[in-house]
Parts: C-alpha cells; sequence; structure tokens
C-alpha cells in the first residue's frame, strides 16, 4: 500500500521519478528519504520527474515547496521535470507558485540545465 | 448508469480513493484532461479538509443537467465543528492548521459554482459544480 519513490544516484545528482499518483504518507515518506539520501551522498543537485502526475493539490504542492526549500538549505539545486499542462492551470488556479525552482520539459532537459547549473 | 457515488471520508485513504471516482466520472462524463483535473484537485481539497478539520464526513459525487447544460456536482459535507468565519476562509493563504490556505479559494477558482453552508457546531456542506463547456 505504501511502497516509497525510488531515489537513483547519478555522478554528484540525484534522480527522482515519480510513477503513480502520490498519497499524503508516500509524499512526506519522500521528503524524509530525499533529504536523508542527500546528506549521506553529499548530492550536489536533485532533478524531480512528474511527467505521470495527473493533478498536484495543496497538499501535495505543500510537500514539494518544502522539499525545494530544504534542498536548497542543505545546498543543493532542483530542477522539477515534467509538469503537465493540466496541472500547470490547476497549480496556478489554486494560487500556488512554485517559486525559487528551475524547470525543465522532461528529464533529459532537466539534467542537462542541472549539469549547466553546476558547471557554473 | 449510477447518477450519484459516494465515499465515506474516515481515514486518510478516502481522500484518494474520493479523487479517483471523481476523475473516473469526469473522464465518463466527457471532461477533457484539464477538467478533470480541475475537478480531481477540488475533491481532494474538500476530502482533506473533512479528514482533517471534521473528523469524517462524505463526497458525493452527482451529475446534473440544466437548460441543457450538463455538468458534474460534488457536494461535501460534514458534522463537525463548523466553520465560524467563511469570509476568513475563502481567503488565499488563511489556514489554522499550517497549511498553504489554498484549498477553500482554490476550490471556488477551480470550479463553475461553489457555495459553503456552514454552521458553528453542526457541520459544513459545501457544494460545487462543473459544467461540460
Ligand atoms: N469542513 C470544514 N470544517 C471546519 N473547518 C474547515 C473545513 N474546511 C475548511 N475549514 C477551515 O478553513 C480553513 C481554510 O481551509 P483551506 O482548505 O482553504 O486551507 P487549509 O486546509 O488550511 O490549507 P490547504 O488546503 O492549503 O492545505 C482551514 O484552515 C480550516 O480552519
Ligand atoms: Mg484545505
Amino acid at each position: 500500500m505504501n511502497a516509497r519513490i525510488p531515489i537513483l544516484k547519478l555522478n554528484e545528482v540525484l534522480i527522482v521519478s515519480i510513477q503513480w499518483e502520490l498519497d499524503d504518507q508516500t509524499a512526506i515518506q519522500f521528503q524524509e528519504d530525499l533529504l536523508n539520501k542527500m546528506h549521506k551522498t553529499a548530492a550536489l543537485g536533485v532533478v524531480i520527474d512528474l511527467t505521470p502526475i495527473d493533478f498536484i493539490d495543496s497538499f501535495i504542492a505543500k510537500v514539494l515547496g518544502d522539499v525545494i526549500n530544504m534542498t536548497g538549505l542543505m545546498g543543493a539545486k532542483v530542477v522539477i521535470t515534467g509538469i503537465q499542462p493540466a496541472v500547470a492551470i490547476t497549480l496556478i488556479e489554486l494560487g500556488i507558485r512554485l517559486s525559487n525552482v528551475m524547470t525543465a520539459l522532461d528529464l533529459e532537459n532537466g539534467l542537462d540545465k542541472l549539469y549547466k547549473e553546476l558547471e557554473a | 448508469m449510477d447518477l450519484r457515488s459516494s465515499v465515506e471520508i474516515i481515514t486518510e485513504w478516502d481522500i484518494v480513493a474520493a479523487r479517483q471516482l471523481g476523475r473516473n466520472e469526469a473522464k465518463k462524463a466527457g471532461f477533457g484532461t484539464v477538467d478533470q483535473a480541475r475537478i480531481t484537485t477540488a475533491i481532494s481539497e474538500l476530502a482533506r479538509n473533512i479528514y482533517l478539520y471534521a473528523g469524517k464526513g462524505k463526497i458525493e459525487i452527482e451529475r446534473v443537467t440544466d437548460n441543457g447544460k450538463f455538468g458534474i456536482k460534488i457536494i461535501a459535507s460534514d458534522e463537525g465543528p463548523g466553520i465560524p468565519d467563511l469570509r476568513k476562509v475563502m481567503e488565499d493563504g488563511f489556514s489554522t492548521s499550517g497549511g498553504l490556505g489554498a484549498g477553500m479559494p482554490g476550490v471556488k477558482r477551480l470550479m463553475d459554482e461553489f457555495k459553503v453552508v456552514s454552521e458553528t457546531g453542526a457541520g459544513t456542506t459545501i457544494t460545487t459544480t462543473k459544467w461540460l463547456h
């Protein structure tokens, strides 16, 4: 019922691909797992791919926003990728801005962006 | 065809069940992906509010017609503490739980019609409709 979201490590970067609808427990577990893994691996950046996600409500948006802020506090950069048009529209209508975050169309572009940012 | 279906909201998992039911109903009714996401998000917000603030309640999803218009109506009802200040909870950013305070004003923007009836100590019923355009 409560499978964890896998977090992969590729060189100095962590890659997360969220593959199914997030329930509250999974979202909170993910937040904790990601921060622990960043600490353990001293990762410099994270790409979170949301391609299969077809809606985001205020709770999940808050968890995501917190993850982004905490990752920043730990000195790493975050790129969010694969936000579907319907998700972008509903987030804006909910009044939610994911500020201070880099975004890209897909995982590949996201990794490119992150590597460029890390080189800069 | 079921014209009305409902999910009791008691545990966190019922929030997931309610929004999945909503998405299926929206899809069956012919709503496009953006409206499906709006309806799913609205149900998720209302169901979570029931779970957080009233403890338990119910989400009903109903197909409605009006003058040849076709739509989906969501009724979120509980017998919780009620909402003392309706104006305040409709402000963006107002939350008594450390949330974003986006739920109530957000649902109003996501949907076409939105009505709250609430009585302190007796409960809250929120009725909201999306029309197929
Ligand atoms: N069914 C309800 N019964 C009692 N109080 C409610 C109910 N629904 C909402 N409220 C009150 O209205 C406030 C605003 O709700 P809203 O959904 O807009 O924001 P939130 O739940 O606090 O945060 P978010 O939804 O962004 O995570 C809540 O903090 C709560 O005090
Ligand atoms: Mg809420």
